[in-house]
């Protein structure tokens, strides 16, 4: 398999409400210079703003990545922790961990992971207690996506 | 052919740079010292014309000779025409003065706002309906959608903008209560805004537009301004006239209140919009029906081609629209026979016209962008706005597309010229020791 034509990357701090939604605009503006399908830029636009704000919410911090190849992008998301205990739990509609504070600003209805996977071709979660979490999603690319 | 209305005015621009700057979606840089207009950027927002200190941004409309064109003639003024004068109380009082312009008819584009408000109430009860419908009262709005947001084409409102809407219907009563051929009636719009001579000329979503021209808003003014309360009151009624709600729609909200449901965000100030349509591109506003989008400050109140204070206009607009009764627009004979026309709905499908886009190839895109950021980190990144672009990633893309080079930086220019005189330094030592 060859490397990406083209990376970006963020890294994204807890609790930072004021710079939320940064990574996700920018990687939004990449994919409309890119001239990608907009159904696709939609389904990256929601995704990665889901795994932003999980990184601000959840996370002890992580970054989020774009990666374009000539046939698929691959939107990765890897934090430093704390870990998901369960997973299937996690990606449960409804379920979540947020605190009432979170709560408070219209976050944390437990519909982020189910949300990320929804707008997702495939879907990967690996998560280790104390290691972090990485989310994988990944996205097809038609060959004329970008005659359109 | 250049088919928009938001011109330079090459005699007046010093070429300062600030309406690179105030453009929302870049479409203007200054070359050889004067401003030029990216016409495949333009959206015909109009916030350089209100932006340039030296009035070198104008917006082309019909000069008022152009009236008897045609045999008949009909006016279509905007509402927000009649909260430029400081004593109306009613739009009733300044239609003498119009007709004694040389008018055979008025049809308020406040009625067809009517109209329109109760086809879009109708519309988002059926399955039909995109949520959130984007109102395309606003010309600007099909043209920014269409240019940023492809993804929510679906979303633009069917129903066509009320001053196009007004002119078809009243070229077509008219016809029939006097009984002459539509092509002998011409349909001229007072504008506050300065995308109808875009519209007018290059329309999107219909073949061709049945407005013959377009008047600004001051124009008028400064000729009816004269003839108020001079001219005999023969004629002094609108064909079909329009209620409070229809008059209310010049300002923003005002064409919510009309439609009457309570799920609607109306938005004025075209980067407050394009805030709202990131986030319903990201499906963040999914309770929400409506969404009336105005490009002007304050709704059409706050055009470019209008004499009077903003916030002056609005709150004449409310006092005029609430000396008219308030038609009820579901028992409305007017409004009843044209909702169901395909004469108020966009003929065509929207086009998208992705302006982002670096190429048709996602790989060369790849590589464009690659190379677009190896640039920007070179710039020192001040947006200075020095070299003709907005900002330095501007710059960048504008280079990576050829349509610039890195010495258009002022400062990179500098780090040159010191260089080339540290060479020539070196090399005159070279030659002595030589």
């Amino acid at each position: 398999m060859t490397g990406p034509i083209y990376r970006e990357s963020y890294s994204v701090e807890r609790g930072n409400f004021a710079t939320a939604g940064d990574a996700s605009r920018a990687m939004k503006n990449t994919l409309k210079r890119m001239g990608v399908d907009p159904a696709i830029i939609r389904d990256v636009a929601i995704a990665s703003y889901e795994l932003e704000l999980n990184l601000v919410i959840h996370s002890a911090g992580g970054s989020i990545t774009l990666e374009i190849f000539p046939d698929r992008l691959r939107l990765t998301c890897a934090d430093r922790g704390p870990g998901i205990p369960d997973i299937s739990l996690a990606l449960q509609e409804g379920y979540s961990t947020a605190t009432q504070e979170v709560r408070n600003m219209g976050f944390g209805a437990g519909m982020g992971l189910p949300n990320i996977r929804r707008h997702s071709h495939e879907f990967d979660i690996e998560s280790a207690m104390d290691a972090g979490t990485t989310i994988t999603s990944q996205y097809r690319l038609m060959p004329n996506d970008g005659g359109k | 052919m250049y088919t928009h209305s938001v011109r330079i005015d090459k005699r007046k621009c010093v070429g300062c740079t600030s309406c690179i700057k105030t453009c929302p979606t870049e479409a203007i840089r200054v070359q050889q010292g004067k401003a030029r207009i990216l016409p495949d950027r333009c959206v015909d927002c109009g916030r350089c014309i209100v932006y340039c200190h030296h009035h070198a941004v104008v917006s082309v409309t019909t000069p008022l000779e152009a009236l008897g064109e045609f045999k008949y003639n009909i006016c279509i003024p905007s509402a927000s025409f009649y909260a430029q004068f400081r004593t109306l109380t009613s739009p009733g009082e300044l239609f003498p003065s119009l007709y004694a312009l040389g008018f055979d008819a008025i049809y308020e584009e406040a009625k067809a706002a009517e109209i329109i408000a109760e086809a879009t109430r109708r519309y988002l009860k059926t399955s039909d309906a995109v949520f959130p419908m984007i109102s395309t009262n606003c010309p600007v709005i099909p043209r920014l959608v269409t240019a940023l947001y492809p993804n929510l084409i679906d979303n633009l409102s069917p129903f066509l903008p009320t001053n196009e809407v007004a002119a078809r219907i009243a070229k077509r009563e008219f016809s029939a209560a006097v009984g002459v051929p539509v092509e002998q009636i011409g349909a001229y719009y007072i504008s506050p805004c300065a995308a109808e001579t875009t519209h007018v000329r290059n329309p999107l979503g219909i073949k061709k537009s049945e407005l013959d021209g377009v008047f600004a808003s001051r124009d008028v003014y400064a000729r009816v301004i004269s003839l108020m309360g001079k001219v005999e009151r023969k004629q002094s009624a609108a064909m079909f006239p329009s209620g409070a709600f229809g008059i209310g729609a010049a300002v923003v909200g005002g064409f919510s209140a009309a439609v009457g449901t309570e799920h609607y965000l109306a938005v004025d100030g075209i980067y407050a919009i394009i805030q709202c349509l990131e986030e319903i591109e990201n499906e963040r506003l999914r309770d929400l029906q409506l969404f009336e989008a105005q490009a002007c400050s304050g709704g059409c109140v706050g055009g470019p081609l209008n004499f009077e204070n903003q916030f002056v206009a609005k709150n004449r607009n409310r006092r005029i629209a609430y000396s008219q009764p308030r038609v009820d627009l579901e028992t409305d004979e007017h409004i009843a026979k044209y909702i169901g026309s395909p004469l108020i709905r966009f003929e065509q499908p929207f086009k998208p016209h992705d302006i982002l886009k670096l190429s048709d190839d996602v790989v060369e895109a790849a590589r464009m962008t690659d190379r677009l950021e190896a640039i920007a980190r070179t710039l020192p990144g001040l947006d200075c706005g020095s070299c003709g672009s907005p900002t330095c990633r501007t710059l960048a893309e504008d280079i990576v597309k050829g349509g610039a080079v890195e010495m258009d930086c002022i400062f990179k220019m500098r780090d040159k010229v010191r260089q080339m005189a540290q060479e020539m330094v070196d090399l005159a030592g070279a030659n002595k020791r030589g």
